[in-house]
């Protein structure tokens, strides 16, 4: 299966500041392709330079088989995207909108295409209210609809969730998988937040600073064998000298506080609680947790620290 | 191409803030030519009192439509530019302010025909304030005061220009101001490309503008062959050149002629030379801009 998006040693620095480092991953057809990062990761630096809002200082984008340098128009036209917020003209309508970046893309644009792109984006009743009256949600989808009017293979999102009430968040999340599984787009889209991209992505890219941290299949970065379990008793110093005695100290990986945290498979979670309730241990909670979303975490407090003390 | 200028101007012609300049022209016309109906003789004398020494001034034939329109232009081609900034400034910087900037700039379109669309629509934005301008200075004017022969004051001679040789006279300068508030819309333009918020063309064109008038305007001999012929506010009230006949041998104007030809459409050159030049950097500058907002 050959690639939509090839990325290769994609690097790019603002005056002294390296926003993107050397950067390389690949996207293949009808796949979500999640880009998990915190922000200031480098997510939408590099989706603006697949997008040529940006260019790279080093390395190279080609999409489709052809080189962004040379074939950019070409390309675009295969392409749909949202950066950041949804960018809409707001004294024109939702309706004229869609129409104007219709054509914009090329198209000539009939009222049945307007009108099924707004009902799939469920502002078909809202058609010829003005776009400034629109609530936030309303406006990424509108946003969303003006990046599908021209039918593109390959659509990015960059943190379509953002500012997004739980019941926004759902109806992108469940659009974006409605794209990819029954209009066999492609979908890249960034997040801050590994839950939304376990529910949603096949594939993901982790990038810190600018940097792929992992890149692989979501099923296999999640792996079940790889769950640290957080585990918090009623009386932590028993609990050590119980665990060092029995098997589960192989498991043991750190203890913070009060709290111990081991790697198990998911599957053996119940065995652990048997063993503890066996070892008189008065368990408080047992909470699986993926060694990624532990290694993002770390990721996420370290930098916190940071912003804490620059502020 | 058409296309994307009908979108263009679509966008334009659908914002309100559109049409304040239009209104704020309307204004000023109407507020001229009210005073110039009720007072206009005191105007008159005001303005030719260094020669109602030496001639016996009609009033009454002077003060007609064509005059009136004629002051209009005078008084307002120099505040024009500064509504024509308040458009061209935020053709770029405004969609980057909105965010829609990055929307067009994904589009399977080429940077350089965005901005050559863009620009387009200022000009024809330009246009569209000066055809308003028209109806309401000469046409309203010829309405309200009638038509007669048009006296012109120049330093301590009157001009005179039959009725019948006047009209192709306002279409000409016209069409010299269109040129002339295209060079502001290109500086207001380039600058656009700049910014991310269209406060801040709108104002250095409007601040440029004004510092180059008034060098343009200053007679210090230093700057007079320096550099004056070079800027370009200098050439932009050139549009007169068109109400200068030449004469006859008794001093009589002859239809259909003007006095220095040539020098306006030096002028006209240099005008043009800047649009190319301001369109020229702003569409290199753009390529090359990384579009941050």
């Amino acid at each position: 299966m050959s690639p939509i998006v090839q990325v290769d040693g994609l690097t790019k620095i603002f005056k002294e500041q390296e926003a993107v480092n050397g950067l390389s991953f690949t996207v293949y057809p009808a796949d979500i392709y999640g880009f998990l990062g915190q922000n200031g990761a480098g997510k939408s630096t590099t989706l603006r330079m697949l997008l040529t809002l940006i260019a790279p200082t080093a390395g190279e984008i080609r999409m489709f088989g052809m080189d962004l340098r040379t074939h950019r128009r070409d390309i675009l036209r295969r392409v749909g995207a949202v950066i950041e917020r949804p960018d809409l003209y707001k004294y024109l309508t939702a309706w004229e909108n869609l129409s104007l970046f219709a054509r914009m893309s090329g198209l000539r644009p009939d009222r049945r295409l307007l009108q099924d792109q707004l009902e799939l984006v469920g502002l078909a009743e809202r058609a010829h209210s003005k776009v400034g009256t629109f609530s936030q949600g309303m406006k990424q989808r509108l946003g969303i609809a003006t990046a599908l009017v021209h039918d593109p293979d390959l659509v990015i999102l960059d943190e379509p969730t953002n500012g997004l009430d739980p019941q926004g968040i759902a109806d992108i999340r469940n659009l974006i998988l409605h794209l990819s599984h029954h209009r066999q787009k492609t979908v890249i889209v960034s997040s801050h937040l590994l839950s939304e991209m376990e529910l949603i992505a096949g594939r993901m890219l982790i990038i810190d600073r600018g940097k792929k941290i992992t890149e692989g299949r979501v099923d296999e970065l999640f792996n079940p064998a790889e769950t640290i379990v957080e585990l918090e008793t009623s009386n932590a110093e028993d609990t050590a000298e119980k665990l060092s005695q029995s098997g589960w100290q192989a498991n043991l990986r750190e203890r913070r506080g009060g709290k111990f945290l081991l790697k198990m498979d998911k599957a053996d979670i119940p065995v652990l609680t048997r063993d503890l309730v066996a070892l008189g241990i008065g368990v408080l909670a047992v909470q699986p947790r993926h060694s990624l979303e532990d290694y993002f975490l770390t990721l996420t407090t370290a930098n916190q620290h940071v912003d804490t003390f620059t502020a | 191409m058409w296309t994307l200028l009908r979108l263009e101007l679509f966008k334009i012609f659908r914002r309100p803030r559109t049409y304040i300049p239009f209104g704020a022209i309307a204004a000023m016309i109407l507020i001229i030519q009210l005073g110039l109906k009720f007072d206009g003789r005191s105007y008159l004398e005001l303005m030719m009192s260094s020669l109602s020494d030496s001639f016996l001034i009609p009033y009454n034939m002077i003060m007609n439509g064509y005059l009136v329109a004629f002051v209009i232009l005078n008084t307002l081609l120099i505040q024009v530019p500064l509504l024509v900034a308040l458009v061209a400034g935020d053709i770029i910087a405004g969609e980057a302010n909105m965010g829609t900037l990055r929307s067009l700039v994904i589009r399977p379109v080429s940077r350089t025909r965005l901005l050559l669309v863009k620009f387009y629509a200022s000009v024809i934005y330009t246009v569209a304030l000066l055809v308003w301008m028209a109806l309401l200075a000469l046409l309203l004017s010829m309405l309200l005061f009638g038509t007669n022969d048009m006296m012109i004051a120049r330093n301590t001679v009157m001009e005179q220009i039959r009725s019948s040789d006047v009209l192709w006279r306002y279409f000409a300068a016209f069409g010299y101001a269109t040129v002339a508030l295209s060079t502001v819309a290109a500086l207001a333009f380039l600058l656009s490309v700049f910014a991310d918020n269209s406060i801040g063309p709108i104002v250095s064109t409007i601040s440029i503008v004004i510092v180059l008038t008034i060098l343009s305007e200053m007679r210090i001999p230093l700057y007079d062959n320096t550099v004056k012929p070079w800027l370009f506010t200098s050439h932009m009230l050139a549009w007169k050149g068109f109400f200068y006949s030449r004469s006859d041998g008794q001093g009589a104007a002859i239809p259909g002629t003007v006095e220095n030809l040539p020098a306006i459409l030096r002028s006209l050159g240099v005008l043009l030379l800047y649009i190319v030049g301001f369109v020229t950097a702003a569409i290199v500058s753009f390529k090359k801009k990384d579009i941050l907002s």
